[in-house]
C-alpha cells in the first residue's frame, strides 16, 4: 500500500503529460487544465495519504525500489525512491504549490493557443520534480535534476516565435550545463571513492573519512557548483533573470519556488559529507552571501516587474545557501518552505498585475493599481511583508532564524547580512508602491482595461496569501517557547541543531532584523509613496545607479571574456579543422581516384589500330612469359 | 624433296596466323582486315586438322567444323556490322571510326 502510493506520487503527473500532450487538443481547454491540475492535487493527496500512514507506523523512511538500472562489477545503481522528512516535505512544497499555480495557469493561459502544450509541459515538470526529490541515489536524481532542467528549457522556450525568449531559454539550459558539468565530476568521484551512488552507503562510508579529506572536498565542491548553476549562484546566475521570458505561472512554479530551490535540497540532502568539508562550507557561506547582496543591489534599479522578483530569488537563494554554510540544514529548509509560498505568491500576484495590463511588464507604466486590483493588492501586500521579514509574515521565521545562525558563527557576516536583508525590504516596497500606489502612469486605453483578475486565478492569491502568513509558524524560535516542527521533523535527516544564544541576543537579532525591514519600508515610503518617485530613463542614468541598472554587466563581461572567445575559437575549429583538416583530407583522398581515372583514360584514344596493336602486343607479352616458366 | 611431315603443316599455319596478324595489324581497310581475320581462323583450323590425322583423333576434326560454323556466323554478323558502319561514315576505313574515346 504504502509502496504504491511512493510510485504514484510521480507518475500520476507524468500520466497527465501523456495525456494532455497526446490528446490536449482533443480535450479542449479547460478539461487539459483541469486533468493537469487534478493529477498534481491527486499526487499531493497521495503524500498526505502517505504521511499519515508513515506516521501511524512511525518509520523514518521508506525505500521502494523499482527495478536494477545500472548493474556491473564495482557498482551497482537501483532505480529506487526515497520517502523520509525532507523528500516529503518538498513533495508537499512541490504538489501543494505546484497545484495551486495549475489552477491559476486555467486563467492565465486561457486565451493562448498553447494551452495543451503547456500543461503537459508543468506536468512534466512536476514529474521529474517529484523524481528529483524522491530519489533514493545520486543517480536517480540526476535524471530528476536533468529532466527539470529540459522543463525549464521548454517552458522558458514556451512562446518560440519570439527569437529573445528562444535566447533566454538556450542560455538558461546551457548555464544549466555548466553546472551540470560539475555534478556529475562529483558523481564519479563519488562512485570511485565511494563504489556507491545510494544516500545511506555513501554517507556511512563517508564517515570513515573523517573531517577535511581531499575526496570529499572536491566531491562536495563538485555537487556545490551543479547546486550554483541550478540555484542560480555566483557565478551561474544570470540565467535566472533571462528566464522570465517564460509565462509567469512557469516562473512562479519553476524558477522561484521549485527548481531553483533543487541546488539547496541537493546539499540539504547530502548534509553527512557537507559537514564533513569545512572548506566547502566556507566557500558555500560565501558565495550564498555575495549571491545575497550582489542579486539584492541588481533588484534595487530594475524597471520590469518580473526582472525584480527574478533578482530577488537570486537573493534569497543565496541566503538559503548563507545558512547552509553555517551548516544549519533544517534552517535552509525552511527558508525554502517559506519562500515557496512568498515568492509563487508575488509571481502570481505579478502575473495578475499583467495580466490586468494585457501584457505590460514596466513598473513606470504602472501605478495605483490598488483600487482596479484589491485581491491582488491585498495578496501582494502579504508576500511583500513576508518576502521583506515584517512579523508576524512567513519571511520573517526564516530569515530570522538564518541571521541568527549566522550571528553565531560569524558575527561580521552577520552585519553584511543585514545589510542585504535592508536591501531585500527597499526594493520590494518600492516594486510594491510603484506598481499599487500613486497614479496610474500608462495610458487611456490601458487604464480603461484595467480589470481584476478572475476567481480561478485569485483563488490561488488568496491560498498562498494565507500560506505566506502562516508557513512561519512550522518554525517557530526557541525563544516563543513553542516547538520548531520543521526541525524536529527533519532531525532524522539533518540532525539537530543546537543554538548556543541566548535569549536576550536572540531579541536583539530579531529586533535589529525587524527594524532594518521597517526602516527599508519607510524608506521606499517616502521615496516611493510620498514623494511619488518614478525609476528615470534608462538613457539619464547615472553613476553607481547605471551599474546596478546594467546588472554590473555581467552578462556583458561573460559575453565578451567567454562566449565570444568560444565562439570564435568554434568558428576557428570550423574552419581550420574541420573544413581544412578533416575535411581536407577527406576530399583528398577522394581526389585520388578522380585524378587516376582522368589519367588512364588518355588510353583510350578511340584509335581501333591501336588497341588491336595493343591487343596482339599483350597476346605475346603472355605467351612470352609463358614460355619462361 | 622428302615427304610431308606433321612439321611442314605446323610451319604452314603457323605463316599462315603470321600473315594474319600483320594483316589485320597493318591494313586499314576493314574488309581486308576481316579477310585477314579469316586467314587466321583458317590456319589454325589446317593445325587443328593435321593433328587429327596425325593422332589418329576425329575430334580435332569435328573441332574443325564448330569453328568453321561459329566463323559463318561471325561472317554474317561482321558483314552486317559493315554496311551499318559504311552507311553511317561512308567510308569502311578503320581511321574514321575513332569516336569511341574520352
Amino acid at each position: 500500500m504504502k509502496n504504491l502510493l511512493v510510485v504514484l506520487i510521480p507518475l500520476l503527473p507524468l500520466l497527465g503529460f501523456a495525456v494532455s500532450g497526446l490528446f490536449g487538443k482533443r480535450l479542449g481547454k479547460s478539461a487539459t487544465g483541469l486533468l493537469a491540475s487534478g493529477m498534481v492535487l491527486l499526487s499531493f493527496l497521495c503524500a498526505a495519504a502517505l504521511a499519515m500512514l508513515h506516521f501511524r507506523t512511525g518509520d523514518s523512511a521508506i525505500v521502494v525500489n523499482l527495478f536494477s538500472w545500472i548493474r556491473m562489477p564495482g557498482l551497482s545503481i537501483p532505480m529506487g525512491l526515497l520517502v523520509d522528512p525532507l523528500s516529503l516535505m518538498m513533495v508537499f512544497v512541490v504538489t501543494g504549490i505546484g497545484f495551486l499555480i495549475h489552477v491559476y495557469s486555467i486563467g492565465y493561459m486561457h486565451d493562448d493557443d498553447g494551452v495543451a502544450r503547456f500543461f503537459s509541459y508543468l506536468n512534466l515538470f512536476t514529474f521529474f520534480m517529484l523524481v528529483l526529490v524522491l530519489a533514493d541515489n545520486f543517480a536517480v536524481l540526476f535524471i530528476g535534476w536533468e529532466g527539470v532542467g529540459l522543463c525549464s528549457y521548454l517552458l522558458i522556450g514556451f512562446w518560440f516565435k519570439n527569437h529573445a525568449f528562444n535566447g533566454a531559454a538556450v542560455k538558461a539550459f546551457v548555464v544549466n550545463r555548466i553546472g551540470d558539468a560539475g555534478f556529475l565530476l562529483g558523481l564519479f568521484l563519488m562512485a570511485m571513492t565511494f563504489g556507491s551512488l545510494s544516500f545511506a552507503e555513501v554517507f556511512s562510508r563517508a564517515a570513515s573519512f573523517g573531517s577535511g579529506a581531499p575526496a570529499i572536498t572536491l566531491i562536495t565542491l563538485f555537487l556545490f557548483i551543479g547546486a550554483s548553476g541550478k540555484s542560480a549562484q555566483i557565478p551561474l546566475y544570470t540565467w535566472l533573470p533571462d528566464a522570465m521570458a517564460g509565462p509567469t505561472p512557469v516562473s512562479a512554479l519553476i524558477h522561484a519556488a521549485t527548481m531553483v530551490t533543487a541546488g539547496v535540497y541537493l546539499v540539504i540532502r547530502s548534509n553527512a559529507l557537507y559537514a564533513l568539508a569545512p572548506l566547502t562550507m566556507a566557500i558555500i557561506a560565501a558565495v550564498g552571501l555575495a549571491t545575497a547582496i550582489w542579486a539584492g543591489l541588481i533588484a534595487l534599479s530594475q524597471r520590469d516587474i518580473k526582472k525584480v522578483l527574478a533578482y530577488s530569488t537570486v537573493s534569497q537563494l543565496g541566503f538559503m545557501f548563507l545558512a547552509l554554510g553555517m551548516g544549519a540544514w533544517s534552517t535552509g529548509f525552511f527558508h525554502v518552505f517559506t519562500h515557496a509560498f512568498f515568492k509563487a505568491l508575488l509571481f502570481l500576484g505579478a502575473g495578475s498585475v499583467i495580466h490586468a495590463l494585457s501584457g505590460e511588464q514596466d513598473i513606470r507604466r504602472m501605478g495605483g493599481l490598488r483600487k482596479a486590483l484589491p485581491v491582488t493588492y491585498a495578496t501582494m501586500l502579504a508576500g511583500t511583508l513576508a518576502i521583506a521579514g515584517i512579523p508576524p509574515f512567513a519571511g520573517f521565521f526564516s530569515k530570522d532564524e538564518i541571521f541568527a545562525k549566522v550571528f553565531e558563527h560569524a558575527p561580521a557576516l552577520w552585519a553584511i547580512a543585514l545589510a542585504g536583508a535592508f536591501v531585500t525590504s527597499f526594493y520590494m516596497f518600492r516594486l510594491f508602491f510603484l506598481v499599487f500606489h500613486g497614479e496610474f502612469r500608462g495610458d487611456a486605453t490601458a487604464k480603461h482595461h484595467l480589470h481584476e483578475s478572475p476567481k480561478v486565478m485569485t483563488a490561488p492569491l488568496v491560498v498562498l496569501a494565507l500560506g505566506a502568513l502562516g508557513a512561519g509558524f512550522a518554525g517557530l524560535p526557541e525563544i516563543f517557547g513553542a516547538p520548531h516542527w520543521i526541525s524536529d521533523f527533519l532531525a532524522p535527516v539533518t540532525g539537530r541543531g543546537e543554538s548556543h544564544l541566548s535569549h536576550a541576543t536572540e531579541w536583539m537579532l530579531m529586533g535589529a532584523s525587524v527594524a532594518t525591514g521597517l526602516l527599508a519600508l519607510l524608506f521606499a515610503w517616502v521615496r516611493y509613496g510620498v514623494k511619488g518617485r518614478v525609476p528615470a530613463e534608462d538613457a539619464s542614468v547615472t553613476g553607481v545607479a547605471r551599474w546596478s541598472l546594467g546588472k554590473f554587466f555581467i552578462d556583458e563581461l561573460y559575453d565578451r571574456a567567454i562566449v565570444k572567445p568560444l565562439f570564435r575559437f568554434s568558428a576557428w575549429i570550423h574552419d581550420v579543422l574541420d573544413r581544412r583538416g578533416l575535411d581536407g583530407a577527406v576530399g583528398a583522398i577522394a581526389g585520388i581516384s578522380p585524378w587516376l581515372g582522368q589519367q588512364v583514360r588518355l588510353l583510350q584514344t578511340g584509335n581501333t589500330a591501336f588497341y588491336l596493336f595493343a591487343m596482339a602486343l599483350g597476346v605475346f607479352l603472355i605467351l612470352f612469359v609463358a614460355t619462361l616458366r | 624433296m622428302g615427304p610431308i611431315t606433321l612439321d611442314h603443316y605446323v610451319f604452314l599455319s603457323a605463316a599462315l596466323f603470321c600473315l594474319g596478324v600483320a594483316g589485320v595489324l597493318i591494313r586499314r581497310n576493314i574488309l581486308v582486315m576481316f579477310m585477314s581475320l579469316e586467314i587466321m581462323l583458317n590456319a589454325v583450323n589446317l593445325l587443328l586438322g593435321s593433328i587429327a590425322a596425325f593422332r589418329g583423333d576425329a575430334a580435332g576434326q569435328v573441332f574443325v567444323f564448330f569453328i568453321m560454323l561459329v566463323a559463318a556466323a561471325e561472317i554474317a554478323v561482321g558483314l552486317a556490322v559493315m554496311v551499318m558502319v559504311y552507311r553511317n561514315t561512308g567510308s569502311i576505313d578503320l581511321k574514321d571510326l575513332s569516336n569511341l574515346k574520352w
